[in-house]
């Protein structure tokens, strides 16, 4: 798969590790949520036949974390954003 | 021997000869020949048996979709299997086998199978090997696997190297046809980079194999004169002998190129064959046909082959395959061939057409409304049975039968990403449909165009629109001349009539009957069918026999063939060597070293070795005294304790944290808290994954008030570092935070034991002492005379214990200076065993229990998890599952007799326990011999350990068969209250 | 700086490595000094102020700039890896810090990695044989990180038959080995 990283341009995806639903952004506050956020947080996934939002980095390029949208039938890419602006974006800070 | 069956013309360098081999038997021919050309000019038909069945067959074709002559070529480590010897070039010198024959090819013992055919039939290995089951593994299997199968590898190690690359274009032109040679050209005159990839030695596709023109003179030189003009362009690419294997996703495709096949020894220092990942802003698949015969009773006689192929011997390799030949078509092109041979003397006696109309050639027996209904010829084809089509039957003596049943475009590349070809019945072909891997184009035979005329447009308009949709312009140039027949075929499958045996798979010899036995047993979808018959599987993939098959199915059932549909197309498209896919991994160089500091002072000690991931690291460094290894670790050991040693510790990962949100980043990283630790002290982190686990452990510094060092275990400084990169990126984008990895830039080397310190006063320049430097102090000193340097005072080994680190280029210098300047203290270096040994008697996690299942309380640091604080895996940390007081507890082993062996894995039993697993109490983690102790000792997690200590247990190892009494202590074995490492 | 201490290039030896393998040269480059400068949150204005006063090149994204006393390439988002010749910057770090203050974090990186300077008349058949790099693609001055045999490389393209190489400087000799098979291979 080619990856069109929002910097860089056209990367092949064997340069990026995936990790997985970008849901993995949403992380509850420790201090504020409790056991079921968490367990929710860490292992409820949806698993779409379709458009899916998820998380590549890319460890053999400039170490950016990507929200790559990608449909899992035709793996056919249809948006890539950095990371940090998806999570600045969802109002996270600090 | 004479070259019996060659006759004028074709594309051979007949001023040459080139002599080789099959089965011993020496024959020669000439550059441009196949190994099935040039024997075939020698008049050999007979090339291998049959998979099933040991039936002699030669060439059904002259191409990659062969299924009958498969031989090894070569001999020693260079011996290759299943070569199709129709694409195999032929090189003086080479060396071929025939296969799956014994003791020879003419005469096999095992074609007995053949007169037992009644029980061969599909499934009966199914039905037969299914009991009892004892029997399958000893007996079946090995009896299966002898008398079945294909060529044989050589167990020897293959001497030639394999490559691998990567190419990128803006168009990928797969096949070098006059659609392919069009296309180039097109986009070649744009400036566009265009690679040109063909599996042939020759381009030209069937070009090469016809006699009708091109621009008015012969298709070859039509095409080699467009091969001269595409190889001036420098945005051309032109890959003769590569193979297109498969296209995967993005424009991506894989292509193997044989660069040295065609030689007896690739030249010192090529590669034979480079795999090659090809980027491509659009491809065109102008990969042709491939001709399909029809299934008549004893169809696979050597001498019975495609009518396609038997005029490309003719009119490319100058071969007439027999002296008799007659031609049995249900279309037009067929007639080509007996037109073609005709004109080339040879004597076509009949034309077998089971259409009623169509046209009639001059000067030939055109039998219409006949078929093939026999052949006889037991290792070569003597005659055929046709049945005319008033009924009356008539032998015709011939030896040679060219076959036509209509041609099948090469829709494989286009179906990779699993689109279904569609039928096309006025061609009774599939055709690519329209659901293909986006940016690839399909023109030619391939896209069911048929024509000359046709793939030469075709090819231009597909370049043309390629290049449009990329934003390019190109001109359209002039068509050359060229035949626009149509295709007139009536569709023919299979000839009915008696009980015998039509092949419709060659390669797996599967007959129609054994389609009709699937189609009995209710194994009618396509998928089935393929596994039970072992249609259209092995190396030639059915490339011939699938469609036939198919239609077979679809007359059984009452089913139109496009309803009946195909399997699924897979890469690659023709076999691939186990060695291109390695490329260079392999044997050593599977993958790069890392090489500590260090390594040079150990190679010369003659120290042991051990891979940790990449790293070499130094195991134990024996001296020449020393026969066994744990003479050597414990001497090490020993001597570390008693005075002073030294290990290389540079593997484990360093990551440089700056900024002025760092402690703060690494509050919430680690389970414990960082931003209290004062500037020039380190402290010792527990790093969690967000479900609860330990995820990895090691000591970190404050160099600064914004400057932190963290280390990690060697195994994961890849993805420690890629965690915190998404906890700076995903979780917290604001903190002011920056990484990056230094674990290559400081050669580190832990120094301990009583006189450590005493060492390293000699070395570093500024005051060490306790109060100067006390325990988990950390900064920046010099070493040697201003030299910079990281000094920590942390300890693995339990002991007095520092680790300094100066850029990695000094490293070596820096032992041997320790070496040197501590010679008083008579220093050792020690390796990763004793390190281990050192660190279990100490009672400190590593690999063994850092294992990805532990939580911090198992390890007996859950007091270590901060809750005052949110940190990665606090909350699931706290879980009930995780928080069991009865759970796993890290505690220390002793076997009872110090002579017992303790085995790491063993499980922890009650005494009188019986060995099941309800019993379990839990597991050694990690075992070695403690010269302090003078036993064996071991770390393990043990259900409710906490509470064990000082009871007596048994370790039990049903697979070893070892079952030692225990006692269960601390894990520290040594020195618990830390006064060894604080003094 | 240190004569006590004798340095040891990253292929074990005491002075550089010149292999000639056809028409590749291949010259270990041991005379650079490397620093990382990364921009500290919200300063990157300030940063390209005082690079700018100290001679630090800053280049955009995928790109080389080369410079006296230093050079520069982009690596990540806001973060470059800077060079100068090791006779005159050994201390890199220190000097960086200097020049930017608090305006970046500055990482010393010098022996992290080996330099191999990379001469022929074409490199485009060396390269195609070990990474992805669409090598006759990028223009001159074009730098990425790319995997080279199993190693995390940055690749500089000086010109069509000059690169400069950033390899782990553990596995130097890896990374020469495959170089000398490719070349062996390629030409």
């Amino acid at each position: 798969m080619i990856i069109h990283h929002p910097i860089l341009g056209p990367r092949d995806a064997q340069e990026f590790v995936y990790l997985g639903d970008a849901t993995l952004i949403d992380r509850p506050d420790g201090m504020n949520a409790g056991t079921e956020a968490f367990h929710d947080y860490a292992y409820n996934r949806d698993n779409p036949a379709g458009e899916h939002r998820e998380l590549w980095y890319h460890e053999q390029g400039d170490r950016s974390w990507l929200v790559v949208t990608r449909n899992t039938v035709t793996h056919e890419i249809t948006k890539v954003e950095l990371a940090r602006d998806v999570a600045r974006a969802k109002g996270r800070s600090k | 021997m004479n070259q019996s069956h060659r006759i004028p013309g074709g594309q051979i360098d007949r001023t040459k000869v080139l002599r080789f081999t099959l089965d011993g038997v020496p024959y020669w021919g000439h550059p441009g020949d196949t190994l099935a050309s040039a024997l075939l000019a020698n008049g050999v038909r007979l090339m291998g048996r049959s998979f099933k069945y040991h039936r002699p067959r030669g060439p059904l074709s002259a191409g990659s979709e062969e299924p009958n002559a498969l031989v090894e070529l070569r001999s020693g480590g260079r011996q290759e299997p299943n070569t199709r010897a129709t694409v195999a070039e032929l090189l003086d010198g080479l060396e071929a086998k025939s296969q799956n024959r014994w003791p020879s090819l003419r005469f096999d013992a095992l074609a007995i199978n053949d007169r037992l055919n009644a029980f061969f039939a599909a499934g009966f290995y199914y039905k037969t090997f299914m009991w009892p089951k004892s029997f399958w593994e000893k007996l079946y299997e090995p009896i299966i696997r002898r008398a079945a199968g294909l060529g044989s590898v050589s167990r020897q190690e293959d001497p030639d190297g394999y490559d691998k690359g990567f190419l990128h274009c803006d168009l990928l032109v797969i096949g070098a046809g006059p659609a392919g040679l069009m296309a180039a050209l097109t986009a070649g005159r744009a400036g566009a980079r265009v690679i040109v990839a063909d599996e042939d030695f020759a381009f030209g596709g069937r070009l090469n194999a016809e006699s009708f023109a091109v621009a008015g003179g012969a298709g070859a030189d039509w095409s080699a004169g467009v091969v001269a003009e595409l190889a001036t362009l420098p945005n051309v690419r032109l890959m003769a002998r590569t193979t297109v294997l498969g296209a995967f996703d993005h424009g991506i495709y894989s292509a193997v190129e044989r660069v040295s096949d065609h030689v007896a020894v690739p030249a010192v220092g090529k590669p034979r064959q480079v795999l090659w990942r090809i980027y491509s802003g659009r491809a065109i698949l102008a990969g042709g046909a491939t001709e399909r015969p029809i299934a008549f009773e004893n169809n696979d006689r050597p001498g019975i082959m495609l009518a396609g192929a038997l005029r490309a011997y003719a009119n490319r390799w100058g071969v007439a395959v027999g002296e008799r030949v007659a031609v049995f078509v249900n279309n037009d092109d067929g007639l080509r061939t007996a037109s073609d041979l005709q004109a080339k003397g040879v004597d076509v006696v009949a034309v077998i057409d089971s259409r009623e109309g169509g046209e009639l050639l001059p000067g030939i027996r055109h039998l219409r409304g006949a078929e093939v209904i026999d052949t006889s010829g037991r290792l070569g084809l003597k005659a055929i049975t046709v049945r005319q089509s008033d009924g009356r039957t008539e032998e015709i003596r011939v030896d040679a039968l060219g076959v036509s049943g209509g041609w099948n475009p090469n829709v494989n590349i286009h179906s990779h990403h699993r689109s279904r070809p569609v039928w096309d019945n006025t061609i009774s072909a599939f055709v690519p449909g329209a659901d293909g891997p986006p940016g690839l184009l399909v023109a030619g035979a391939a896209a069911g165009v048929m024509s000359t005329h046709g793939a030469l447009r075709t090819g231009r308009d597909a370049a043309l629109a390629a290049l449009e949709s990329l934003g390019r312009k190109a001109a359209a140039i002039d068509l050359p001349e060229a035949e626009d027949a149509p295709v007139r075929i009536t569709p023919l499958w299979h000839v009915a009539h008696g009980k015998g045996r039509a092949w419709i798979d060659q390669q797996n010899d599967v007959t129609v009957k054994d389609i009709k036995l699937a189609q009995q047993e209710n194994f009618t979808s396509v998928e089935h069918l393929k596994r039970y018959t072992t249609l259209g599987m092995a190396t030639d993939q059915g490339k011939t026999g699938n469609v036939i098959g198919l239609a077979v199915m679809a007359e059984l059932t009452g089913r139109t063939i496009p309803e009946t549909g195909t399997t699924i197309y897979r890469p690659p498209y023709t076999p691939v060597a186990m060695g291109a896919l390695a490329g260079r991994s392999r044997g050593r160089e599977f993958k790069p070293y890392r090489l500590t500091p260090s390594h040079h002072w150990a190679a010369e000690q003659g120290a042991v070795f051990v891979e940790v991931g990449n790293w070499l690291r130094t195991q134990w460094v024996p001296r020449a005294d020393e026969t066994e290894w744990r003479q050597s670790v414990d001497r090490e050991v020993l001597a570390t304790r008693r005075s002073v040693g030294i290990c290389d510790v540079t593997t484990l990962g360093k990551i440089d944290i700056q900024g002025t949100d760092a402690g703060a980043f690494l509050d919430r990283v680690y389970a414990n808290t960082f931003s209290t630790l004062p500037v020039g002290k380190c402290r010792y982190g527990l790093m969690l994954r967000e479900d609860g686990i330990v995820f990895d452990d090691g000591t970190t510094a404050r160099m600064g008030e914004h400057e932190y060092v963290m280390t990690t275990t060697t195994a994961n400084a890849v993805t420690v570092f890629r965690h915190l990169e998404f906890c700076r990126q995903c979780l917290w984008p604001d903190l002011d935070v920056q990484l990056i990895s230094t674990t290559e830039a400081w050669a580190q080397f832990s120094v301990a034991g009583p006189n450590a310190r005493r060492l390293l006063a000699k070395i570093v320049d500024q005051d060490i002492s306790d109060a100067a430097f006390p325990y988990m102090g950390a900064g920046n000193v010099t070493v040697c005379g201003g030299l910079r340097a990281r000094l920590f005072r942390i300890s693995f080994s339990g002991e007095l214990a520092f680790e300094i680190a100066v850029p990695t280029r000094y490293g070596d210098a820096l032992l041997r200076e320790m070496l040197a300047r501590g010679a008083e203290f008579d220093p050792v270096v020690y390796g990763t065993e004793a390190l281990g040994v050192m660190r279990i008697e100490k009672g400190h996690v590593a690999g063994g229990e850092l294992n990805g299942q532990s939580t911090a309380l198992n390890m007996g640091l859950g007091k270590m998890v901060s809750r005052k604080k949110d940190s990665i895996g606090m909350v699931l940390s706290q879980r009930e599952g995780l928080t069991d007081p009865d759970g796993y507890r890290l505690v220390g082993v002793k076997p009872v007799d110090p002579l017992g062996k303790l085995t790491a894995g063993s499980h922890f039993l009650e005494i009188g326990a019986a060995s099941v697993v309800a019993n379990d109490g839990g597991w050694l983690t990690s075992k070695v011999y403690s010269p302090h102790i003078g036993s064996d000792i071991a770390l393990g997690y043990l259900k409710a350990g906490d509470r064990k200590i000082g009871s007596r247990m048994r370790a039990v190892n049903l697979v070893g068969g070892t079952d030692t009494e225990i006692e269960i202590v601390s894990p520290h074995f040594f020195d618990p209250d830390g006064e060894r490492l604080r003094g | 700086m240190a004569e006590m201490l004798q340095a040891m290039t990253a292929l074990g030896a005491r002075s550089p490595a010149v292999v000639t393998i056809g028409p590749l040269t291949v010259t270990e480059r041991f005379d650079i000094a490397f620093a990382s400068v990364a921009a500290r949150r919200g300063q990157m204005a300030r940063l390209a102020k005082a690079a700018k006063a100290a001679k630090v090149p800053l280049p955009d994204p995928a790109r080389y700039q080369g410079g006296t006393p230093y050079c520069a390439f982009w690596v990540a988002p806001e973060m470059w890896l800077v060079e100068a010749a090791f006779a005159s910057h050994e201390l890199i770090a220190a000097a960086l810090k200097d020049a930017l203050g608090d305006t970046a974090s500055i990482t010393e990186q010098t022996d992290a990695w080996v330099a191999f300077d990379l001469a022929a008349p074409d490199l485009s058949p060396l390269l195609e044989r070990l990474c992805n790099v669409d090598f006759p693609g990028v223009p001159d001055g074009y730098a990425t990180r790319t995997m080279l045999e199993h190693l995390g490389c940055y690749l500089v393209r000086l010109g069509p038959g000059a690169v400069r190489l950033y390899g782990p400087r553990s596995s130097a000799k890896s990374l020469l080995h495959a170089l000398e098979v490719a070349a062996a291979s390629a030409w």
